[in-house]
C-alpha cells in the first residue's frame, strides 16, 4: 500500500510539471523574442516587427495564464504530495523558493503594464524599456527554480545530525555543484524554444496560406535566434556532460549504459538491452563518451557497476538522453542549412524547406520533456541525492490516487482549450489584415522597408 | 529585538490580509460579472470590471503564493502537518485556481461573451474562499488526527462543526462585500453612474450577512476553542474598532458620498478583525502541534529570508505604486479614455 502511494505521487508531481514545462518554457523563452521584435520595430521604423511583437504578446498572455496556474498548482505539490521533503527540506531551499516568487511578482506586475500601454507613451523605447523587468522577472525565476532542482541533485550547504539538516548555509545551498550547468541548460534551451516556436508557426503559417513579408521577417528573425542559442546549448549540454561525469557519475552512466568503468569508452546510441546488460544493436561513436565527460578521448569514465543496484537509475534513461541529444543537433543543423540557403540566395521557402522548419517547433518541446525527463528519472532513487529516497518523502494519503485523474482531466481540459482559444485569436484575425488596418491608420509610412514579398 | 519568526509571522499575516483584500476584489468581480449577466445587467458593469482586473488579476494570484512559500519557508512543519491533512481540500483549490485564472485569460484575451467561461469564472470566485477557509478552521485544532507516522484530515469533524460552515460562510460573504465595496468605488471614479449604482446596492446587501457571520464564527469558536476565544476577549479594542470602521463605512456608502473613504474604512474593519484573530491565535500556528516557536526554521535561513523580503520589497513597493498610479489611481484610464 505505501508503495503505491509512492507511485501515484510521481505521477501527479510528473504529470503536472510535465504539463508545466511547456508553459514554463514559453514563459522564460518567448518575453526575449517580443523585446528583441520590439526593439527591431523601433529601430528600423518597420511595423511588421511591431505587429510581431503585439501579436506575439497576445498569444503569450494565454499561455502566460496556464503557466500560472500550473506552477501554483506544483508549488502547493511540493507540500500536499511531498509533505516530508519539505518539512526536511524547507530549512534549506525556502530562500531560492521565496526568491523565485519575487522574481515571479517583478514580472507579473511589468507584464500587465506593458499589455495595457501600448500607445500610451510618447517615446516608444519607453514602452520597450517595461520588456526588461519581464525578460528579467521570467529568467532569474527560472535560474531560481533551477537552483531547488539543483540542490536535489547535489545536496550541500548544511551539516548531517541524526536525521536533521544542521549548519545550514542557503546561500551555499543554492549555489551547488550542479547549479551552474543547469541554469545554463535551462536558459538556452528556453530561449532556443521559444524561438523554434515562432519560427516554426512562420514557416507553417507560410506553407498554408503562401509565403508573406511579415511571416518571411519573422522567420528569418527567429531562426538567427534559434542558431545563436542552438550554439550556446550545445555549449551547455557539453558543459552539463561535464558535470555529470565528475559529480553525478551514475547518471551519466545510465544514460550512456556504461557498466564497466574503463579509458577512452565508447558513446552509444540507441541499441537495446539484452538480460545480461549487453548492448546490442547500437551504434558505436569510439572513445567519444571519454571525450564528452573528461574532454580527453582516453580518460576513465566510472562505469555503473561501482555503485550498488538499488541506487541505479532506470536504464531507460537511455533512450531520452540520446532522442534529447539527438534533436538538440537537429535543430541547429536546421537552422544552419536554412542560413545556407538563404546566403546561397536558393529559395529557403520552398515547400520542403517550410515543411522541415514547421516541424522545429514541436521537436524543440519533445526535446525539453525528453531533458526534464531524463535530468529527473536519472536521479532515481533519490528526491534529495545521497540523503532522501522518493518513498521516504511521499504523503501516505491513498486519496493521491483520485487526485493524479482529477489532475489528468483538468491538464486535458486546459491544454486543449489554449489551444482553441489560441487558433481563434490568430485564424480569425490573420497578420496580414491587421498590418493593411495598420496602414490605413497611418498612410504616410511604407513597410517596405527591409525585403520585399 | 523582535526574533525573526516574529518578523517572519507578522510579515505573512500582512501579505494574507493583502491577498484576502485584493482577492476577495478579483473573486466578487467573477460573481458579480457572473451574476450581472443572468439578470441582462451585464452592460453596465463588465467593461468596468474588465478594466479594472485585466492588468491585475496576475498579481492577486502571485500573492498567495507569496503567502504559502513564506509560511513553508519561515516554518517548515507547517508543511508536513497541513500539506498530509491538506492533500484533498488543497487540491480542490488547485483545480479551482486553475480553472479560473486561465478561463480569466481565455474570456479576457481570447473569445469574449462565453458564458461558460464567465459561469466558470464566477462560481470558482465562491468556491476557492470556501476551500482556501479550511485550513484556516484546521488551524484551531480538533479536526487532524496523528496516528503514529501519519497525518490525516478527519472530515467527519469538519463537515459536522458549525464553526468550519460559519468560517466557509464568511469567507463567501465578506467577499461580495469587500469586491462590491471597491467596485462602487472604481464606478465612482469613472463616473459611471448606472454601474455605480448597481454596485452600491450590491455593498449595501451584502453588508448585513457579512457582520451577521462575523459574530457567529466569532461564537462558535467560543465554543471550539476557549483559549483563542479568551485571547481576543483580551483585545477587545481592536473588535470594537472594526465595529466602528464598519459603521463608518455603512454610513458612507448609505449617504452615498466618499466612497474611497467607505472602501479604505471596510479595509482598516477587516485589517483589525483579522489581527485580532492572529494575535489571539498566537503563539500557535496548528493547535496543538505546531507553535511559532517550534516550527521556526534555522536562524541561518530566517536571517536569509527576512533580508530578501526587505530587498524583495524594495523592488515591489515601486512597482506596484507604479500599476496603482497607471491604472487605478488614473482618471483617464478608469474612465475608459487610454
Amino acid at each position: 500500500m505505501a508503495i503505491d502511494t509512492v507511485l501515484w505521487s510521481r505521477l501527479v508531481t510528473g504529470l503536472t510539471l510535465g504539463f508545466h514545462v511547456i508553459f514554463a518554457t514559453i514563459g522564460v523563452g518567448i518575453p526575449l523574442m517580443i523585446a528583441i521584435a520590439e526593439f527591431i520595430g523601433i529601430r528600423k521604423k518597420d511595423p511588421h516587427y511591431t505587429l510581431m511583437a503585439k501579436r506575439w504578446s497576445r498569444g503569450f498572455v494565454i499561455s502566460v495564464a496556464v503557466g500560472v496556474v500550473t506552477g501554483t498548482a506544483i508549488s502547493l505539490q511540493l507540500a500536499l504530495v511531498w509533505p516530508n521533503f519539505m518539512k526536511m527540506a524547507g530549512n534549506v531551499i525556502a530562500l531560492p523558493l521565496f526568491m523565485e516568487v519575487f522574481a515571479f511578482f517583478f514580472e507579473a506586475i511589468f507584464l500587465g503594464i506593458y499589455l495595457y500601454t501600448w500607445d500610451r507613451f510618447k517615446n516608444p523605447y519607453i514602452h520597450w524599456l517595461l520588456t526588461i523587468p519581464i525578460v528579467a522577472g521570467a529568467g532569474m525565476s527560472a535560474v531560481f527554480i533551477t537552483t531547488v532542482n539543483g540542490f536535489m541533485n547535489q545536496p550541500g550547504g548544511f551539516v548531517m545530525e541524526a536525521g536533521q539538516f544542521t549548519a545550514i548555509d542557503p546561500v551555499q545551498a543554492m549555489l551547488n555543484t550542479a547549479t551552474f550547468s543547469k541554469v545554463f541548460h535551462v536558459l538556452s534551451s528556453a530561449y532556443l524554444t521559444g524561438a523554434a516556436l515562432l519560427a516554426g508557426i512562420a514557416a507553417f503559417a507560410m506553407l498554408r496560406k503562401g509565403v508573406s513579408t511579415y511571416h518571411k521577417k519573422s522567420l528569418n528573425l527567429m531562426m538567427a535566434v534559434v542558431l545563436l542559442f542552438g550554439l550556446l546549448n550545445t555549449l551547455a549540454g557539453d558543459v552539463s556532460a561535464k558535470f555529470l561525469a565528475e559529480h553525478q557519475p551514475e547518471k551519466l552512466a545510465a544514460a550512456e549504459w556504461h557498466f564497466e568503468t574503463g579509458s577512452g569508452v565508447d558513446l552509444v546510441l540507441m541499441g537495446w538491452l539484452n538480460a545480461e546488460h549487453e548492448v546490442l544493436g547500437a551504434l558505436h561513436l569510439p572513445k567519444l563518451l571519454s571525450f564528452l565527460a573528461f574532454g580527453d578521448f582516453n580518460a576513465e569514465v566510472t562505469g555503473l557497476e561501482e555503485f550498488p543496484k538499488e541506487e541505479w537509475p532506470p536504464l531507460l534513461v537511455h533512450y531520452l538522453f540520446d532522442l534529447m541529444v539527438g534533436i538538440g543537433f537537429a535543430l541547429l543543423a536546421i537552422s544552419v542549412l536554412y542560413f545556407l540557403f538563404v546566403f546561397k540566395k536558393r529559395n529557403a521557402l520552398n515547400k520542403w524547406m517550410l515543411s522541415i522548419l514547421a516541424l522545429i517547433a514541436p521537436l524543440a518541446f519533445l526535446a525539453v520533456e525528453l531533458g526534464w525527463f531524463y535530468a529527473e528519472v536519472g536521479r532515481q532513487p533519490w528526491i534529495i541525492r545521497g540523503y532522501m529516497r522518493v518513498e521516504e518523502a511521499a504523503t501516505s494519503s491513498p486519496n493521491v490516487r483520485i487526485i493524479f485523474f482529477a489532475l489528468l482531466l483538468l491538464y486535458i481540459v486546459l491544454g486543449s482549450m489554449c489551444v482553441i482559444v489560441l487558433r481563434r485569436l490568430f485564424n480569425n484575425n490573420p497578420a496580414e489584415v491587421e498590418m493593411e488596418k495598420w496602414m490605413k491608420d497611418h498612410p504616410n509610412q511604407s513597410t517596405d522597408k527591409g525585403g520585399t514579398a | 529585538m523582535m526574533s525573526y519568526e516574529l518578523i517572519g509571522i507578522s510579515v505573512l499575516w500582512l501579505f494574507l490580509y493583502g491577498y484576502l483584500i485584493i482577492a476577495s476584489i478579483d473573486f466578487g468581480a467573477g460573481f458579480f460579472a457572473f451574476y450581472a449577466r443572468l439578470t441582462k445587467q451585464d452592460h453596465l458593469i463588465n467593461r468596468l470590471i474588465s478594466r479594472y482586473l485585466s492588468p491585475v488579476w496576475e498579481i492577486t494570484n502571485v500573492f498567495f503564493i507569496f503567502f504559502y512559500i513564506g509560511i513553508v519557508g519561515f516554518f517548515p512543519d507547517t508543511a508536513y502537518y497541513y500539506g498530509s491533512a491538506l492533500l484533498v481540500p488543497g487540491s480542490i483549490a488547485v483545480v479551482l485556481l486553475a480553472i479560473r485564472g486561465s478561463f480569466y485569460a481565455f474570456e479576457n484575451y481570447g473569445s469574449k461573451k462565453n458564458i461558460v467561461y464567465l459561469f466558470l469564472y464566477g462560481a470558482t470566485g465562491l468556491l476557492i474562499p470556501a476551500s482556501l477557509s479550511v485550513a484556516l478552521t484546521l488551524s484551531e485544532g480538533g479536526f487532524i488526527v496523528e496516528q503514529g507516522e501519519t497525518v490525516s484530515l478527519d472530515y467527519w469533524a469538519l463537515f459536522t462543526n458549525p464553526l468550519s460552515w460559519s468560517i466557509v460562510g464568511l469567507a463567501i460573504v465578506s467577499v461580495l462585500f469587500i469586491s462590491g465595496s471597491f467596485l462602487t468605488f472604481y464606478a465612482s471614479r469613472a463616473e459611471d453612474h448606472s454601474a455605480l449604482k448597481l454596485m452600491r446596492n450590491y455593498a449595501l446587501f451584502w453588508s448585513t450577512p457579512t457582520i451577521i457571520l462575523a459574530l457567529t464564527a466569532f461564537i462558535y469558536l467560543g465554543q471550539h476553542n476557549e483559549r483563542h476565544f479568551q485571547n481576543m476577549m483580551d483585545l477587545w479594542w481592536l473588535l470594537a474598532l472594526s465595529i466602528a470602521f464598519f459603521m463608518t463605512a455603512m454610513w458612507l456608502l448609505y449617504n452615498g458620498r466618499r466612497y474611497g473613504l467607505a472602501f479604505i474604512c471596510i479595509m482598516l474593519q477587516f485589517f483589525s478583525a483579522f489581527f485580532a484573530y492572529g494575535i489571539g491565535q498566537y503563539p500557535y500556528i496548528l493547535d496543538p502541534y505546531i507553535t511559532i516557536q517550534s516550527s521556526a526554521t534555522s536562524p541561518a535561513m530566517g536571517l536569509a529570508l527576512v533580508v530578501v523580503f526587505i530587498g524583495g520589497l524594495c523592488l515591489l513597493i515601486p512597482s506596484l505604486i507604479l500599476v496603482f498610479k497607471l491604472f487605478l489611481f488614473d482618471a483617464d484610464y478608469v474612465k475608459g479614455k487610454k
